[in-house]
């Protein structure tokens, strides 16, 4: 009974918990990255160097009106924020942020789920929050929301296909789809697959900036041309979601990445005994730590670029990502077959 | 007007989508508006709309005295409100045949070359976010901000200088004021790299502006453009050498000119004169006299009866005032400005047509227009 429902339920409370509330941090840590590139402070004023200021941000959000056009469609315009957001979150069921740990006499895991389809869920999971933006800018009827979601749409399909193609040759480098198995066999190969995958990596990473609408292929809310985007109609608690959903989203490709192509939980080199101090770091802080440096990574790309134009963004996708990740593909089935 | 015809596909009927960029926009430079008649992203048709900041300028000039209108100047370009000054002064020089001394010529050229710098960095900013490069902006708004202490030392003020009197400076350069200056050009050296290392050789810069809003030199001057527009499109007019004002034919600099005529050469013209500018600042720190820093002008000035025109070479183009006076009374009969901005503005209907969307605000950028002059 315990192991089958409050366990569980236990974990998903913390998981949810953690995960919203560094999705917050996130926003923190962004605004003072770029304030950093930009010699500039970024937030000082709530609490020591600005840490409160996702609190206050998140009461103002709260706080404010929640305009509803009076032409939109009701309905959809409410779910769509919704339909963003949860995608985002419930993709953590899989993600493994460590293994199993001993804690009161009872031994954890420390994932929520191990599904044998672990990757295929967490591919079709995210491919659902692309109906968020495009039914926002549906149902906003206004102009500039519906390029927007025309653009977004677009754009995720056809990244989509190409991280998709990426993931494959993992599976196939890895034998499996679950999460927690491809951790194993990163940990059995002594290698992690980002060495044996870079172009794959490469590809699952420009990939991963296009589908979280991250600069330099944030067309869909390129501010400068299309005024916010899918979200310009919406205000409040609502337009927090999709912001929010956005950073959470950020928050799984960089886990994803860790996971798939730098060991997830796994210390550095955890087959040489000389760097056993490591183990001192718990394996949930190593996933942390590592998935910390691709979110700054990505914070760093848009600090640096400029945005990619919507035809040029589908030539990238078209003509040189995909053909390379299906090259890869072929590339890492030929070495399987041959290495069997 | 000829506009291409929309596709009708076999299946779904297609049809223009009419769009309104603007006035409240984030990437107008103010408010500019662009009716955009879209087939999907691309701009079949643009109307370009002004007139939300007209003020009258022109009018309101008629109904004040000579030395007012330079308060009135100010308000045209606001990111260059020197180089109006100067503008308009010396076309009241030249109507009333008053000798500046060479002192007041050269802070002029200083304070105008000063004033270009400023304005090409609040244009290489807001171009850059426009494309979507947020840091450029920062840094440049942090060079910017020197200049800008550098004419509170001045003048007193950070935007609408008045900084300039009819035949001369209203005071002279404050003590210690050449060397920081001079202190600035170095930095002013040192942060060029850093824009260029931004954007120069970024490959999505490269693609974004490359033959985008392509002009060529015929077109360019059938347009009426001017300063960075036409010189991007490989046409070597500057006033500043042409028809030499204040202390230019005493200085030695390049006009800065493009080949290809598209928004990224335009944008290197104006990575170039960043670097002239700096060029002129220092020859023209070096060899300033000393010296009286207004030249003989009467108490009252009443220009005599007469009409003139008297352009120099704004950082947008070229800023011309035609100035007619009756000799009697003490405002002019006429007061008439050719603000580049709105001449260069004419061509941005004939660039945007075939691009997308996200060009229409790298062309507005690379145009470069401020909508305080466009409207007046």
């Amino acid at each position: 009974m315990i192991d089958l429902f409050v366990v569980p339920l236990l974990k998903i409370l913390v998981v949810l918990n953690v995960t919203l509330v560094c999705v917050t941090y996130m926003v923190l840590l962004e605004r003072k990255v770029i304030a950093w590139a930009q010699s500039r402070l970024g937030p000082m004023r709530v609490g020591p160097y600005g840490v409160l200021q996702p609190i206050a941000d998140a009461v103002k959000l709260m706080i404010k009106e929640d305009i509803t056009p009076t032409r939109a469609d009701k309905w959809v315009f409410t779910a769509a924020p919704v339909i963003s957001m949860v995608p985002a979150l419930i993709v953590y069921a899989v993600i493994p942020f460590g293994p199993e740990v001993t804690l009161f006499g009872r031994t954890f895991t420390l994932y929520i789920a191990d599904i044998n389809v672990g990757l295929l869920y967490i591919v079709s999971v995210a491919s659902v929050g692309v109906y968020g933006i495009i039914l926002a800018g549906y149902a906003s009827n206004s102009k500039f929301p519906l390029l927007a979601s025309l653009r977004a749409s677009a754009q995720l399909i056809s990244y989509e296909v190409a991280v998709t193609l990426t993931l494959v040759s993992v599976i196939l480098v890895a034998g499996s789809l679950s999460m927690v198995e491809i951790v194993r066999a990163q940990e059995h190969s002594h290698v992690w697959f980002g060495f044996i995958q870079p172009l794959a990596f490469g590809i699952f990473f420009i990939g991963g900036l296009a589908e979280t609408n991250r600069a330099p292929f944030d067309l869909p809310e390129a501010e400068q041309e299309l005024t916010g985007g899918f979200h310009t109609e919406y205000s409040g608690m609502r337009f927090a979601l999709f912001f929010l959903a956005e950073y959470a989203n950020m928050i799984v490709v960089s886990s994803v990445a860790t996971t798939l192509f730098f060991g997830g939980w796994l210390r550095p080199f955890p087959n040489v005994a000389a760097l056993n101090f490591l183990g001192i770091i718990p394996s949930w802080a190593w996933f942390g730590i590592k998935s910390f440096v691709f979110l700054y990574i990505f914070v760093w790309v848009r600090a640096t670029l400029p945005r990619y134009r919507y035809d040029q963004l589908m030539r990238l996708g078209w003509k040189v990502l995909i053909p390379l990740a299906i090259i890869n593909l072929v590339v890492t089935g030929i070495v399987k077959v041959a290495l069997m | 007007m000829e506009t291409p015809a929309v596709h009708h596909g076999a299946m779904f009927d297609t049809d223009e989508l009419v769009i309104n960029m603007g006035p409240q926009h984030p990437s107008t430079h103010g408010v500019l508006r662009v009716v955009l008649r879209l087939d999907g992203e691309k701009v079949v048709d643009a109307d370009v709309v002004i007139g939300y900041l007209h003020r009258g300028i022109e009018k309101l000039s008629e109904n004040r005295n000579w030395t007012q209108i330079i308060l009135l100047t100010d308000r045209m370009d606001y990111v260059a409100a020197a180089t109006n000054n100067v503008g308009y002064c010396e076309t009241v020089e030249k109507l009333m045949a008053i000798e500046v001394p060479r002192r007041a010529r050269y802070v002029r050229t200083i304070l105008c070359e000063l004033q270009r710098i400023a304005s090409h960095c609040l244009w290489i900013g807001t171009h850059a976010m426009d494309i979507g490069a947020m840091t450029v902006f920062l840094y440049a708004f942090r060079e910017r901000e020197l200049i800008l202490d550098l004419f509170e030392e001045f003048c007193g003020a950070r935007l609408t200088y008045n900084s300039m009197r009819i035949g001369g400076l209203p005071q002279d350069l404050p003590p210690g004021w050449d060397k920081k200056v001079l202190e600035f050009c170095k930095i002013m050296d040192e942060k060029l790299y850093e824009y260029e290392e931004l954007l120069t050789h970024n490959r999505i810069w490269l693609e974004r502006t490359k033959n985008i809003g392509v002009l060529s030199a015929a077109q360019a001057i059938d347009a009426g453009l001017s300063g960075p527009p036409l010189r991007g499109s490989g046409v070597p007019r500057d006033v500043r050498k042409d028809e030499p004002y204040a202390a230019y034919n005493e200085m030695e600099f390049d006009v800065a000119i493009g080949t290809a005529g598209d928004t990224y050469d335009r944008y290197l013209v104006r990575l170039e004169e960043f670097r002239q500018s700096l060029r002129i600042i220092r020859q023209a720190m070096q060899g300033i006299p000393e010296g009286p820093i207004v030249g003989k002008v009467p108490r009252l000035i009443k220009p005599p009866a007469g009409e003139t025109y008297h352009a120099i070479e704004s950082p947008k183009g070229e800023l011309g005032y035609f100035i007619v006076s009756d000799g009697k009374s003490t405002n002019p009969y006429r007061f008439r400005v050719r603000p580049p901005s709105f001449c260069n503005l004419q061509a941005l209907r004939q660039m945007v047509r075939g691009h997308l969307i996200a060009d229409v605000v790298a062309l507005i950028g690379s145009l470069d227009v401020v909508l305080g002059e466009v409207d007046r």
